[in-house]
Protein backbone atom coordinates (compact mmCIF):
# COMPACT_ATOMS: atom_id res chain seq x y z
CA UNK A 1 0.00 0.00 0.00
CA UNK A 2 1.18 3.06 -0.93
CA UNK A 3 2.15 5.65 2.43
CA UNK A 4 -0.34 8.57 2.47
CA UNK A 5 1.74 11.90 2.28
CA UNK A 6 0.65 14.01 4.71
CA UNK A 7 0.72 18.03 3.40
CA UNK A 8 4.12 19.66 4.95
CA UNK A 9 2.32 22.80 7.18
CA UNK A 10 4.30 25.63 8.07
CA UNK A 11 3.21 25.63 12.61
CA UNK A 12 1.77 29.82 13.10
CA UNK A 13 1.27 30.31 16.48
CA UNK A 14 -0.59 33.25 16.93
CA UNK A 15 1.72 35.51 18.83
CA UNK A 16 -0.47 38.50 19.41
CA UNK A 17 -1.42 38.09 22.95
CA UNK A 18 1.93 37.00 23.70
CA UNK A 19 3.06 40.57 22.52
CA UNK A 20 0.47 41.81 23.95
CA UNK A 21 0.99 40.71 27.16
CA UNK A 22 4.91 41.84 26.98
CA UNK A 23 3.57 45.81 25.24
CA UNK A 24 1.94 46.30 28.98
CA UNK A 25 5.06 44.78 31.00
CA UNK A 26 7.23 46.76 29.25
CA UNK A 27 5.23 50.19 28.77
CA UNK A 28 4.42 49.45 32.88
CA UNK A 29 8.63 48.73 34.07
CA UNK A 30 9.42 51.96 31.46
CA UNK A 31 7.06 53.89 33.17
CA UNK A 32 8.21 52.73 37.32
CA UNK A 33 12.04 52.94 36.35
CA UNK A 34 13.58 55.82 37.74
CA UNK A 35 16.47 56.22 35.83
CA UNK A 36 20.15 56.99 38.36
CA UNK A 37 20.77 60.71 38.03
CA UNK A 38 24.15 61.40 37.65
CA UNK A 39 26.00 62.47 41.21
CA UNK A 40 27.39 65.66 41.98
CA UNK A 41 30.73 63.66 42.88
CA UNK A 42 32.30 59.90 42.55
CA UNK A 43 31.40 58.13 46.18
CA UNK A 44 32.70 54.88 46.47
CA UNK A 45 30.61 53.44 49.60
CA UNK A 46 32.29 51.16 52.23
CA UNK A 47 30.74 47.76 52.22
CA UNK A 48 28.50 46.15 55.27
CA UNK A 49 26.36 42.99 55.59
CA UNK A 50 23.35 44.89 56.21
CA UNK A 51 20.24 44.00 53.53
CA UNK A 52 17.53 46.96 54.97
CA UNK A 53 16.90 48.81 52.06
CA UNK A 54 16.97 52.92 51.52
CA UNK A 55 12.99 54.87 52.17
CA UNK A 56 12.32 55.33 48.22
CA UNK A 57 10.54 58.77 49.58
CA UNK A 58 11.08 61.41 52.30
CA UNK A 59 14.95 61.27 52.23
CA UNK A 60 17.17 63.87 52.49
CA UNK A 61 21.06 62.40 50.94
CA UNK A 62 23.97 64.12 52.17
CA UNK A 63 27.09 62.75 50.68
CA UNK A 64 30.38 63.46 51.90
CA UNK A 65 33.11 62.58 49.18
CA UNK A 66 36.90 61.14 49.92
CA UNK A 67 38.11 64.67 49.80
CA UNK A 68 35.35 65.97 52.37
CA UNK A 69 33.22 68.31 50.27
CA UNK A 70 29.32 67.57 51.18
CA UNK A 71 27.01 67.73 48.94
CA UNK A 72 23.03 67.78 49.21
CA UNK A 73 20.16 65.87 47.55
CA UNK A 74 16.36 65.78 48.63
CA UNK A 75 13.06 65.15 47.62
CA UNK A 76 9.88 66.16 46.81
CA UNK A 77 8.60 63.86 49.17
CA UNK A 78 5.59 61.11 49.59
CA UNK A 79 2.88 63.66 48.37
CA UNK A 80 4.56 65.81 45.44
CA UNK A 81 1.46 68.31 45.47
CA UNK A 82 4.20 69.97 48.81
CA UNK A 83 6.60 70.92 46.44
CA UNK A 84 9.09 70.69 49.52
CA UNK A 85 11.96 71.12 46.98
CA UNK A 86 10.28 74.71 45.44
CA UNK A 87 9.87 76.16 48.83
CA UNK A 88 13.12 75.08 50.32
CA UNK A 89 14.92 76.85 47.04
CA UNK A 90 12.98 79.93 47.53
CA UNK A 91 13.77 80.12 51.10
CA UNK A 92 17.31 79.85 50.40
CA UNK A 93 16.85 82.36 47.60
CA UNK A 94 15.37 84.63 50.42
CA UNK A 95 18.08 83.96 52.99
CA UNK A 96 21.13 84.84 50.30
CA UNK A 97 19.12 87.29 48.61
CA UNK A 98 18.94 85.82 45.08
CA UNK A 99 16.89 86.91 42.52
CA UNK A 100 15.37 82.97 41.50
CA UNK A 101 13.12 83.37 38.40
CA UNK A 102 10.83 80.61 37.43
CA UNK A 103 13.04 79.00 35.39
CA UNK A 104 15.56 78.72 37.96
CA UNK A 105 12.90 77.04 40.17
CA UNK A 106 11.95 74.86 37.17
CA UNK A 107 15.46 73.45 36.63
CA UNK A 108 16.56 73.27 40.48
CA UNK A 109 13.61 70.82 40.29
CA UNK A 110 15.08 68.72 37.43
CA UNK A 111 18.78 68.89 38.81
CA UNK A 112 19.62 65.89 41.52
CA UNK A 113 22.36 66.29 44.27
CA UNK A 114 24.21 69.63 44.06
CA UNK A 115 26.79 71.24 46.12
CA UNK A 116 27.70 74.73 45.68
CA UNK A 117 27.77 78.33 47.76
CA UNK A 118 24.28 80.02 47.73
CA UNK A 119 25.78 82.81 45.35
CA UNK A 120 26.87 80.13 43.43
CA UNK A 121 24.08 78.36 42.77
CA UNK A 122 22.03 80.77 40.26
CA UNK A 123 24.82 80.65 38.26
CA UNK A 124 25.23 76.77 38.26
CA UNK A 125 21.74 76.32 37.18
CA UNK A 126 21.93 78.88 34.56
CA UNK A 127 24.80 76.90 33.02
CA UNK A 128 23.32 74.74 30.11
CA UNK A 129 26.94 72.51 29.25
CA UNK A 130 27.22 69.72 31.56
CA UNK A 131 30.92 69.73 31.59
CA UNK A 132 30.74 73.13 32.68
CA UNK A 133 28.10 72.82 35.24
CA UNK A 134 30.30 70.05 37.00
CA UNK A 135 33.17 72.78 38.13
CA UNK A 136 30.67 74.70 39.56
CA UNK A 137 30.34 71.18 42.24
CA UNK A 138 32.30 72.44 44.96
CA UNK A 139 30.46 71.31 48.28
CA UNK A 140 28.12 73.09 50.69
CA UNK A 141 30.42 75.19 52.99
CA UNK A 142 29.52 73.68 56.39
CA UNK A 143 32.44 75.43 58.49
CA UNK A 144 31.57 77.30 61.51
CA UNK A 145 31.56 80.89 60.00
CA UNK A 146 29.71 80.51 57.37
CA UNK A 147 27.02 77.14 57.74
CA UNK A 148 25.35 76.68 54.90
CA UNK A 149 24.76 73.52 55.04
CA UNK A 150 22.86 73.85 58.07
CA UNK A 151 20.61 76.47 56.63
CA UNK A 152 19.67 73.94 54.10
CA UNK A 153 18.90 71.24 56.71
CA UNK A 154 16.59 73.42 58.87
CA UNK A 155 14.74 74.80 55.80
CA UNK A 156 14.44 71.04 54.50
CA UNK A 157 13.35 69.99 58.26
CA UNK A 158 10.83 72.74 58.29
CA UNK A 159 9.23 71.89 54.87
CA UNK A 160 9.54 68.35 55.44
CA UNK A 161 9.59 66.97 59.30
CA UNK A 162 9.27 63.72 58.01
CA UNK A 163 12.25 63.18 55.84
CA UNK A 164 14.77 60.97 57.03
CA UNK A 165 18.48 61.34 56.50
CA UNK A 166 21.01 59.10 54.24
CA UNK A 167 24.57 59.55 54.23
CA UNK A 168 26.34 58.49 51.45
CA UNK A 169 30.03 58.68 52.45
CA UNK A 170 33.30 57.59 50.74
CA UNK A 171 35.18 54.82 52.13
CA UNK A 172 38.05 57.02 52.44
CA UNK A 173 36.25 60.03 53.55
CA UNK A 174 37.93 61.52 56.85
CA UNK A 175 35.41 60.26 59.46
CA UNK A 176 36.02 63.26 60.79
CA UNK A 177 33.85 65.11 58.11
CA UNK A 178 31.33 62.39 58.13
CA UNK A 179 30.77 63.18 62.14
CA UNK A 180 30.83 67.09 61.19
CA UNK A 181 27.86 66.32 58.88
CA UNK A 182 26.21 64.12 61.65
CA UNK A 183 26.61 67.01 64.43
CA UNK A 184 25.23 69.45 62.62
CA UNK A 185 22.18 67.14 61.62
CA UNK A 186 21.82 66.60 65.29
CA UNK A 187 21.70 70.01 65.86
CA UNK A 188 18.32 69.79 63.58
CA UNK A 189 16.90 67.52 65.91
CA UNK A 190 18.11 64.22 63.54
CA UNK A 191 18.96 61.62 65.12
CA UNK A 192 18.36 58.47 63.28
CA UNK A 193 20.65 57.89 60.55
CA UNK A 194 20.87 55.72 57.68
CA UNK A 195 24.31 55.14 56.28
CA UNK A 196 24.38 53.99 52.65
CA UNK A 197 26.46 50.80 51.96
CA UNK A 198 27.57 48.56 49.28
CA UNK A 199 26.36 44.84 50.00
CA UNK A 200 29.53 42.90 50.95
CA UNK A 201 28.63 39.08 50.11
CA UNK A 202 27.43 36.83 52.88
CA UNK A 203 30.50 37.12 55.20
CA UNK A 204 29.20 35.53 58.20
CA UNK A 205 28.14 32.90 56.66
CA UNK A 206 31.16 31.65 55.64
CA UNK A 207 31.94 31.81 59.14
CA UNK A 208 30.01 29.98 60.55
CA UNK A 209 30.51 27.18 57.86
CA UNK A 210 33.85 27.28 58.40
CA UNK A 211 33.29 27.14 62.33
CA UNK A 212 31.66 23.54 61.66
CA UNK A 213 34.57 22.02 59.91
CA UNK B 1 8.87 39.36 6.70
CA UNK B 2 5.45 39.68 5.80
CA UNK B 3 3.96 36.97 3.86
CA UNK B 4 0.24 36.80 2.14
CA UNK B 5 -1.70 33.85 1.97
CA UNK B 6 -4.27 33.97 -1.08
CA UNK B 7 -7.41 32.83 0.07
CA UNK B 8 -9.44 31.21 -2.31
CA UNK B 9 -12.81 32.97 -2.32
CA UNK B 10 -15.67 31.68 -4.12
CA UNK B 11 -16.59 32.84 -7.19
CA UNK B 12 -19.57 33.50 -7.99
CA UNK B 13 -21.19 34.64 -11.42
CA UNK B 14 -19.16 36.70 -13.16
CA UNK B 15 -18.68 39.57 -10.69
CA UNK B 16 -14.93 40.23 -10.02
CA UNK B 17 -14.32 40.28 -6.27
CA UNK B 18 -11.01 41.60 -5.37
CA UNK B 19 -8.75 38.61 -3.51
CA UNK B 20 -8.71 38.77 0.62
CA UNK B 21 -5.58 38.96 1.68
CA UNK B 22 -5.15 37.82 5.74
CA UNK B 23 -1.28 39.59 6.18
CA UNK B 24 0.84 37.22 8.59
CA UNK B 25 3.73 39.03 9.83
CA UNK B 26 6.48 37.50 11.76
CA UNK B 27 6.55 38.54 14.86
CA UNK B 28 9.54 36.89 16.37
CA UNK B 29 11.78 39.39 16.54
CA UNK B 30 9.95 41.57 17.70
CA UNK B 31 9.09 39.15 20.42
CA UNK B 32 12.87 38.80 21.95
CA UNK B 33 13.54 42.23 21.57
CA UNK B 34 10.81 43.05 23.91
CA UNK B 35 11.69 40.31 26.32
CA UNK B 36 15.13 41.56 26.12
CA UNK B 37 13.77 45.26 27.57
CA UNK B 38 11.61 43.34 29.74
CA UNK B 39 14.38 41.58 31.31
CA UNK B 40 16.43 44.69 31.47
CA UNK B 41 14.07 46.79 32.94
CA UNK B 42 12.93 44.76 35.78
CA UNK B 43 16.18 44.08 37.03
CA UNK B 44 17.01 47.82 37.40
CA UNK B 45 14.18 48.57 39.03
CA UNK B 46 15.08 45.83 41.66
CA UNK B 47 18.68 46.11 42.03
CA UNK B 48 18.81 50.07 41.88
CA UNK B 49 17.70 50.81 45.52
CA UNK B 50 20.73 51.72 47.83
CA UNK B 51 21.39 49.57 50.99
CA UNK B 52 21.95 51.24 54.16
CA UNK B 53 22.29 50.92 57.70
CA UNK B 54 20.60 51.92 60.19
CA UNK B 55 21.97 54.21 63.29
CA UNK B 56 21.07 55.82 66.22
CA UNK B 57 23.46 58.37 67.43
CA UNK B 58 22.97 59.17 71.18
CA UNK B 59 21.14 62.94 71.36
CA UNK B 60 23.23 65.90 72.49
CA UNK B 61 23.28 67.20 75.94
CA UNK B 62 21.63 70.46 75.96
CA UNK B 63 24.35 72.84 77.62
CA UNK B 64 21.68 73.84 80.00
CA UNK B 65 20.97 70.06 81.11
CA UNK B 66 22.86 69.47 84.22
CA UNK B 67 21.92 66.13 84.61
CA UNK B 68 24.52 63.20 84.53
CA UNK B 69 24.85 61.33 81.40
CA UNK B 70 23.35 57.65 82.48
CA UNK B 71 25.79 55.50 84.42
CA UNK B 72 26.85 52.68 82.69
CA UNK B 73 28.45 49.75 84.65
CA UNK B 74 32.58 49.51 84.02
CA UNK B 75 32.75 45.78 83.76
CA UNK B 76 30.55 45.46 81.30
CA UNK B 77 31.90 48.52 79.22
CA UNK B 78 34.36 47.85 76.14
CA UNK B 79 36.11 51.08 74.74
CA UNK B 80 37.52 50.50 70.90
CA UNK B 81 39.11 53.22 69.67
CA UNK B 82 39.46 53.36 65.88
CA UNK B 83 42.09 55.28 64.99
CA UNK B 84 44.48 55.88 61.79
CA UNK B 85 46.18 53.14 59.40
CA UNK B 86 43.15 50.73 59.92
CA UNK B 87 44.44 50.23 63.21
CA UNK B 88 42.07 49.33 66.46
CA UNK B 89 42.56 49.48 69.98
CA UNK B 90 39.87 48.10 72.48
CA UNK B 91 39.91 48.34 76.54
CA UNK B 92 37.51 47.42 79.44
CA UNK B 93 35.72 49.18 82.23
CA UNK B 94 36.78 52.97 82.25
CA UNK B 95 40.14 55.33 81.24
CA UNK B 96 39.96 57.64 84.32
CA UNK B 97 43.46 59.90 84.49
CA UNK B 98 42.85 59.96 88.60
CA UNK B 99 42.50 56.23 88.94
CA UNK B 100 45.81 54.59 88.68
CA UNK B 101 46.51 52.30 86.88
CA UNK B 102 44.64 52.99 83.25
CA UNK B 103 43.47 49.40 81.61
CA UNK B 104 45.72 47.99 79.24
CA UNK B 105 45.05 48.76 75.79
CA UNK B 106 45.52 45.94 73.35
CA UNK B 107 45.93 46.42 69.77
CA UNK B 108 43.69 44.09 67.05
CA UNK B 109 43.11 44.73 63.56
CA UNK B 110 39.70 44.41 61.34
CA UNK B 111 39.79 41.03 59.63
CA UNK B 112 37.59 37.89 61.12
CA UNK B 113 39.88 36.53 63.50
CA UNK B 114 40.69 40.42 64.97
CA UNK B 115 38.18 42.62 66.77
CA UNK B 116 35.31 40.19 65.65
CA UNK B 117 36.47 37.05 67.33
CA UNK B 118 36.52 39.26 70.39
CA UNK B 119 33.04 41.24 70.40
CA UNK B 120 31.67 37.34 69.46
CA UNK B 121 33.55 36.09 72.62
CA UNK B 122 32.41 38.65 74.83
CA UNK B 123 28.75 38.65 73.71
CA UNK B 124 28.69 34.67 73.68
CA UNK B 125 25.52 34.23 75.56
CA UNK B 126 23.04 36.05 72.85
CA UNK B 127 25.21 35.28 69.99
CA UNK B 128 24.64 31.40 70.66
CA UNK B 129 21.01 32.15 71.36
CA UNK B 130 20.13 34.20 68.39
CA UNK B 131 22.53 31.95 65.87
CA UNK B 132 20.29 28.88 67.64
CA UNK B 133 16.87 30.26 67.08
CA UNK B 134 17.97 31.21 63.80
CA UNK B 135 18.74 27.92 62.11
CA UNK B 136 16.21 26.38 63.85
CA UNK B 137 14.20 28.76 61.72
CA UNK B 138 15.85 28.00 58.51
CA UNK B 139 15.34 24.61 59.20
CA UNK B 140 12.07 24.35 59.41
CA UNK B 141 11.90 23.01 63.35
CA UNK B 142 10.28 26.80 64.13
CA UNK B 143 7.78 28.41 62.40
CA UNK B 144 8.06 31.92 62.33
CA UNK B 145 6.94 34.79 60.51
CA UNK B 146 10.22 37.83 59.95
CA UNK B 147 8.70 40.04 62.40
CA UNK B 148 7.88 37.69 64.70
CA UNK B 149 11.43 36.01 64.55
CA UNK B 150 13.00 40.18 65.01
CA UNK B 151 10.51 40.41 67.80
CA UNK B 152 12.21 37.39 69.62
CA UNK B 153 15.91 38.34 68.81
CA UNK B 154 15.16 41.56 70.35
CA UNK B 155 13.87 40.27 73.60
CA UNK B 156 17.29 37.90 73.56
CA UNK B 157 19.53 41.00 73.24
CA UNK B 158 17.05 42.49 76.14
CA UNK B 159 16.95 40.34 78.49
CA UNK B 160 20.57 39.35 78.66
CA UNK B 161 22.29 41.21 81.30
CA UNK B 162 25.92 40.29 80.88
CA UNK B 163 26.28 41.71 77.04
CA UNK B 164 28.80 43.92 77.08
CA UNK B 165 28.21 47.81 76.31
CA UNK B 166 30.24 48.97 73.71
CA UNK B 167 31.51 52.42 72.84
CA UNK B 168 32.80 53.58 69.97
CA UNK B 169 35.38 56.00 70.13
CA UNK B 170 37.47 57.85 66.87
CA UNK B 171 39.97 60.34 66.46
CA UNK B 172 40.69 62.16 63.43
CA UNK B 173 42.90 60.61 61.69
CA UNK B 174 39.74 57.32 61.05
CA UNK B 175 37.99 57.32 57.85
CA UNK B 176 34.68 56.67 57.61
CA UNK B 177 35.08 52.88 56.37
CA UNK B 178 36.82 51.90 59.92
CA UNK B 179 33.41 53.24 61.34
CA UNK B 180 30.93 51.69 59.10
CA UNK B 181 32.87 48.36 59.57
CA UNK B 182 32.92 49.00 63.21
CA UNK B 183 29.18 49.51 62.65
CA UNK B 184 28.98 46.22 61.20
CA UNK B 185 30.76 44.09 63.08
CA UNK B 186 28.05 45.46 66.06
CA UNK B 187 25.68 43.77 63.66
CA UNK B 188 26.86 40.48 63.10
CA UNK B 189 28.14 39.95 66.62
CA UNK B 190 24.83 40.60 67.52
CA UNK B 191 25.52 43.38 70.07
CA UNK B 192 22.79 45.24 70.84
CA UNK B 193 24.48 48.15 72.78
CA UNK B 194 26.51 50.88 71.65
CA UNK B 195 27.19 53.97 70.81
CA UNK B 196 29.65 56.17 68.72
CA UNK B 197 31.02 58.27 71.43
CA UNK B 198 33.97 60.97 71.56
CA UNK B 199 37.14 59.77 71.79
CA UNK B 200 38.72 61.56 75.59
CA UNK B 201 42.46 63.20 75.73
CA UNK B 202 43.10 60.31 78.05
CA UNK B 203 42.48 57.75 75.75
CA UNK B 204 44.60 59.51 72.94
CA UNK B 205 47.16 59.70 74.95
CA UNK B 206 47.06 55.89 75.86
CA UNK B 207 47.39 55.36 72.12
CA UNK B 208 50.32 57.53 71.80
CA UNK B 209 51.77 56.00 74.54
CA UNK B 210 51.22 52.52 72.94
CA UNK B 211 52.51 53.63 69.81
CA UNK B 212 55.88 53.55 71.63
Amino acid sequence: MPKIKLPVKSPHIDMTPMVDLFSLLLTFFMLTATFKTPEAAPIDSPNSVSEKKAPESDLITVLVSKDGKIFLNFDNGRDTAAKIRENVFKHIGEQYKLNITNGDVKQFNKEASFGMPANKILPWLRTENSEAKKDFQVGIPYDSLNNEFNMWIRLIRVENPNAEVAIKGDANADLKAVKRVIDILQENQVNKFNLITNLAKKEEGKDEKEANK
Amino acid sequence: MAEIIEQEGKQKGGKKKAKKHSVHIDMTPMVDLMCLLITFFMLTTVFSRAKVMEITMPEKKDANDKTDAPKISADRTMNILITGDDKIYYYYGLADAKKLPLPQLIETNYSKDGIRKILIEKNKNVYDAVKDLKTKVEKGQLKLSDSALNAQIKQIKKDDKTSPIVLIKSDDKAKYKNFVDIIDEMAISNIANYAPVDMDPIEKQMIATYKK
